[in-house]
Order: C-alpha cells, then sequence, then structure tokens
C-alpha cells in the first residue's frame, strides 16, 4: 500500500544576489519515516529546512504541507509542522513550562494540559518550572522537541538534532526520534553532516551537495556494498594470499587488509584462514566515510 | 490576538525592564525633588521673603536689567523680553507662576522630562522588543508558528503602546508621590495661563487663556504620551531593522541628543525643523517658551511626528514580513 506523502516540494530554488544557492530540489517525505538530509557543510541543508519553515522564501519552487501551500496557505499549512532549526534557542529568562505556554498560545486550539503531556513525553517533568539559563544543552534540546510536539504535528523538521550532545545524549534522541516515527506515526526530516548518523537514525536519505540533491535512496541500498571488513592477520603474507585467492583486496599503511563486507561470506572465509594455521587477530567492519561516499557518487567531481 | 500580547507581557514582565524604569525614575524624582527643594530654600534666603510677588518683581527687574546690556544675541534678546512680559503678565493677574506644590512639580517635572528622559526610558523597552529575539535565535520558533508574521509584529507593537503607557504612568504617580511629601499634595486647581503666542512681532497675548493647573497637566500628559509613542515606534522600527539591540540603541541615543543639542542652535537653519528630534518639546508650546525655529507651532510640530510615526510603522511592518530569516 502506497504510504500518504506529508511533505512534498517540487523544484524548489533559492538566489542570494546573483547567486544560485539551492539549484532545484524535488522531494517528498511518506508518513511514519525518518528522512534524512546529508550534506557537508554550506550544502545547503539548513537553507532548505528554513524555506520548509517559512523562515525564507523561495525564489521558485513549490512547497507543500499536507498538501497545503506554504505561500498561499501558510497558518493552515504551520498547523501541522514541528521544527527545531539549529539549535533549540528558548527563552532563557523563562521557565520551561512558560516557554511552553508560549508557544501554547500561539497554537490554535490547543490546551494548557497538553504542555505537561509533552513535558512527561521527553521526560522534563521535574525541571520544567526551572528556569531554562538552568538547563543543560541535552534539557534544551528536549524542551525544544517537546516545544515542536505541543500542536500534534503531522511532520517533525529537526535540523542537527544530535549537535552538542554527549553519547548517551545522542543515543536517547536517536530512539525518541525513532519512537515518534514507528509508533506516532509522524513523518520526521533530520539533517546531518554524519553519515554514521543517518545510517542508524533514518530510512531514506536525500545526499546534498552545493544546492543540489545528487541521491535520494533508502540508507540500506545506499550503503549496501559500500560497507568494508577490515582485517588484522598474522602471518600477513600468508593471510593476504588466502584472502586475495577469495576477493578483491585492498591495504592499508598499517597492515591492515580490507575486503568488501559481505555477511554471508564473511564466516566461510574466516574459516578458510584458521583452517590455513592464519590466526584472525581483528575483523572489523568499517563504515565508508562520507568523503569516499561523495567521491564515489559524483565521480570524484571537486567540491566547490 | 490577546493571547499574543499576553506572551508579549510575560517576557517583558520576565525581563524586569518596568521594574529597571521604575527604580530609575524614582530616582531620577527624588534629585529633583530635592534640587527644587533647595532651590526655593536659596531664593527664600537671598530676598529674605517668603512673598512669591517679591520674588517675581526681583526677577523682572534683573532681567529688565540684563536686557539694557549691549552685546547681546538678538534670539537671546528677544526670549528675555518675552519672560519679562510673561512675568508681568503673571503678576498683574496675581498668579504664582511656580506655586509650589506636586502638581506643579509634576508639570515642571513633565515639561523637562519630555525631550530627552522619557523618550530615553521608552526606548530601553522598544529598542530590544524585536531585536532581543533575533539575537536570541527564538525569532525562528516564534515566525514557524501557524501565526502570520504581520499579527506578530502588530501584538509587540500594542504591547510597546501598553509598556509606554505604563511608563507615563508610573512617571506621573512617582513624581506626585514623592514631591508631595516635600511640597505638599495640594494646589491641583491652581491657576496656569496658556495659548502664549511668540510670533514674529513677539508676544502675542491674545489667546491666551486661564486654566486650572489640572487641566493643564492633563495636556501635558497627553503630549508626552504622545511623543513617547512616536519614539517608542522609532525605535521598534530600528528594532526591525537592525539585528543588534546595542547597535539600535546608540543610534535612537544619539538622535535624541543631537536633538536636544540642536534645539540650541538650528534657529536659522529652517529645514531642520522636520527632523523629529527638535520636534519633541511639544509642552513648550503650552507653557508658551519660543520654538527652536520660528514659525514652528504646535499643530505642525504634531503633524511632522505623525508623519514621522507613519512612515516608522509602514517600514517596521513591510521589512518584518518580508525579512529571509537566516
Amino acid at each position: 500500500m502506497e504510504k500518504k506523502v506529508t511533505l512534498a516540494v517540487k523544484d524548489l530554488k533559492k538566489k542570494i544576489g546573483k547567486k544560485e544557492i539551492i539549484k532545484g530540489l524535488t522531494f517528498e517525505l511518506q508518513e511514519g519515516e525518518v528522512f534524512g538530509f546529508l550534506g557537508p557543510n554550506g550544502a545547503g541543508k539548513t537553507t532548505t529546512i528554513r524555506m520548509l519553515v517559512g523562515l525564507i522564501k523561495p525564489t521558485s519552487g513549490s512547497i507543500q504541507i499536507c498538501g497545503l501551500h506554504i505561500d498561499e496557505h501558510f497558518e493552515e499549512a504551520m498547523k501541522n509542522l514541528g521544527c527545531i532549526v539549529e539549535n533549540p534557542e528558548l527563552y532563557p529568562y523563562l521557565s520551561g513550562y512558560n516557554n511552553l505556554l508560549h508557544f501554547t498560545r500561539m497554537l490554535d486550539g490547543v490546551r494548557e494540559k497538553r504542555i505537561m503531556e509533552v513535558a512527561e513525553l521527553v521526560g522534563l517533568t521535574d525541571r520544567i518550572h526551572d528556569k531554562v539559563k538552568t538547563y543543560s544543552l541535552g534539557m534544551r534540546q528536549r524542551l525544544g522537541i517537546a516545544q515542536a510536539l505541543l500542536g500534534k504535528p503531522k511532520i517533525l523538521i529537526l535540523d542537527e538534532p544530535t549537535n552538542g550532545l554527549d553519547p548517551a545524549g545522542i543515543r536517547e534522541m536517536r530512539q525518541f526520534i525513532r519512537f515518534l516515527a514507528e509508533q506516532e506515526g509522524l513523518s520526521v526530516l533530520v539533517s546531518s553532516h554524519l553519515l554514521s548518523e543517518i545510517q542508524l537514525l533514518c530510512d531514506r536519505v536525500a545526499i546534498l551537495l552545493n544546492g543540489t540533491i545528487i541521491r535520494i535512496d533508502s540508507v540500506q541500498q545506499l550503503l549496501e556494498n559500500r560497507e568494508k571488513m577490515a582485517w588484522r592477520m598474522t602471518p600477513l603474507e600468508k593471510g593476504k594470499h588466502i584472502l586475495r585467492s577469495l576477493t578483491k583486496i585492498e591495504e592499508i599503511d598499517d597492515g591492515t587488509i580490507l575486503t568488501v563486507f559481505d555477511e554471508q561470506k564473511i564466516a566461510e572465509w574466516n574459516k578458510k584462514l584458521v583452517d590455513a594455521g592464519v590466526s584472525v587477530c581483528e575483523m572489523s567492519r568499517k563504515m565508508p566515510v562520507l568523503e569516499d561516499l561523495f567521491l564515489e557518487l559524483t565521480g570524484g567531481e571537486s567540491r566547490e | 490576538m490577546s493571547k499574543l500580547i499576553q506572551n508579549e507581557m510575560l517576557k517583558l514582565i520576565a525581563k524586569k525592564r518596568l521594574v529597571v524604569i521604575a527604580i530609575i525614575i524614582g530616582v531620577l524624582v527624588a534629585l529633583f525633588t530635592y534640587a527644587q527643594y533647595r532651590q526655593v530654600q536659596t531664593q527664600q534666603e537671598k530676598l529674605g521673603t517668603k512673598d512669591w510677588r517679591t520674588i517675581l518683581q526681583k526677577q523682572i527687574v534683573d532681567t529688565t536689567n540684563r536686557l539694557s546690556s549691549t552685546g547681546m544675541s538678538d534670539e537671546w534678546r528677544r526670549e528675555l523680553q518675552i519672560m519679562v512680559k510673561q512675568e508681568q503678565y503673571y503678576l498683574d493677574h496675581n498668579i504664582n507662576p511656580n506655586a509650589p506644590g506636586a502638581p506643579t512639580f509634576v508639570r515642571v517635572f513633565l515639561e523637562n522630562s519630555i525631550g530627552l528622559f522619557i523618550p530615553l526610558m521608552v526606548m530601553v523597552i522598544a529598542s530590544d522588543l524585536v531585536s532581543s529575539e533575533y539575537s536570541l535565535g527564538t525569532v525562528k520558533l516564534l515566525l514557524t508558528r501557524p501565526v502570520k508574521r504581520w499579527k506578530i509584529l502588530l501584538s509587540k507593537y500594542i504591547t510597546l503602546i501598553l509598556a509606554v503607557s505604563l511608563i507615563i504612568a508610573i512617571a506621573g504617580a512617582l513624581s506626585y508621590g514623592i514631591s508631595g511629601f516635600v511640597f505638599g499634595f495640594k494646589g491641583w486647581g491652581a491657576p496656569i495661563l496658556t495659548g502664549f503666542n511668540v510670533t514674529k512681532a513677539g508676544l502675542n497675548t491674545a489667546n491666551v487663556k486661564l486654566l486650572s493647573l489640572w487641566e493643564f497637566l492633563l495636556m501635558d500628559f497627553g503630549l508626552v504620551w504622545f511623543v513617547a509613542v512616536v519614539v517608542g515606534t522609532l525605535s521598534f522600527m530600528l528594532s526591525v531593522l537592525i539585528r543588534s539591540t546595542a547597535a539600535g540603541m546608540g543610534i535612537m541615543l544619539a538622535a535624541l541628543i543631537s536633538g536636544a543639542i540642536l534645539n540650541n542652535m538650528v534657529s536659522s537653519w529652517n529645514s531642520a525643523k522636520y527632523l523629529f528630534m527638535v520636534n519633541l518639546q511639544l509642552t513648550d508650546y503650552l507653557a508658551g517658551n519660543p520654538p527652536p525655529i520660528q514659525g514652528m507651532t504646535l499643530s505642525f510640530s504634531i503633524t511632522v511626528l505623525l508623519f514621522w510615526w507613519a512612515a516608522a510603522l509602514f517600514v517596521s511592518f513591510f521589512v518584518f514580513t518580508k525579512k529571509d530569516v537566516y
């Protein structure tokens, strides 16, 4: 069954002065999926997100939220959207509760009862009446999300949601985003410059470079055959010889051998190595680096 | 809309700006009260009498003596002549121009604060109303709500008007309350003259009317409020145009101070009368003080200020609704 499209962007362009910064983006978000925006700094992720949420007016192209054009039906369209653009900047001199109250008042038909609901959802109930300036970055991030969820939106847009969080916070945030998409059926758009993060978080990803989408694909598809396996063995020469007879290998300076990562074959290769008397000291799965991926996808075209 | 205004009020109160302003006004009023008290004392000591009529007579003689000296600029001479005529008028009609009492103090306080002090206080609030949202980054949350931009700006502007009204009420209440302890709270019905008209020919007393002080004060408050709203709107515009609160405040401060200085030196630069900052001394028209440039009248100044007000409001809304937020 075809899933419902919540956000549709068509041929979106933005010119600043004479320079075209966003050069025609087209993509769609579906219900219940986490969609990643991947690209290096300056690729146009933030500018695009700002156009989606109405902070910047596009030069041309259309943005539809739940079927409503945002330039014609701004108020109606924005009711379906919650967002954090860059850092969750809230009023430091107000308490968490008053911050949420402030944004509740800007949403028609949302009651004050909802404030404690979202506070509980993000786990801030205990500190909700403290001033925001006393919050840690992680708590601010959560309050930011609480704020975005106040109006029960269908789309959630998060710009670099794990920026500045510690590893525990990052994991917590990731689980929470997955929960929102899977259990609550939200469409979540997440931007990041870290491939590893997108891989763990997203269903589909659009790769942005210099204001164009160079590829939209499911994360699985994108990473398939791009993951590598690293081997460290003694004796090295013998091991290398065996592996070479099985697959293509690559040698890095420190004596590590890279092969493709192929779940079905790994165990078999390992067995052959061990049987031949080669001791395998390390086997690890290596993520492709974003730079390599870009290089591959753009065919080595240089970045501006 | 009322919910949006509630929001703005919540932020304004949380920032405690109004409290700071109330304290500043309180301290300054106390200072002025003491200064005024000392002035009355020394005057009485010097003249050895408490009779205001003797003091006024002495003043007239003093001023007339100064008028007869040579080497005086034309402007200064004309001002002194007007002063003598006014004083003579008060004397002839048995009116004490400086009748001590809290209401008189309030009048003098308003007349002296309309050009700089009250505008400064208003500026403190107005200049960061919008720019602080930019510097905090909260503007990104504010503008991504399902609320049109002009509604957000309008709620801020209405809040500004409310805050301006509150500041003037605070200034009135504090100046009356504090000075009342020293000079007494009575004197609301004291007669006061208004309608002096300074023309090329000199002082024109044809339209002079006798008013009770409370009526006069009501007009003073109205004019002070109007000036405060105009200055507030201009700071508001700067707050929309410039992200930095400090820069906006600096520009407004420079404009206000230049107004205070220009008032004393523009008498021969005629087109300066279209600048908003030389038109702020509206209460001077009521008191019959000569305007900085000949030919300026109360209605002229109000028209000029209205024009600046409308332009500032238009620019604010136009820019705010169109601007890309990065």
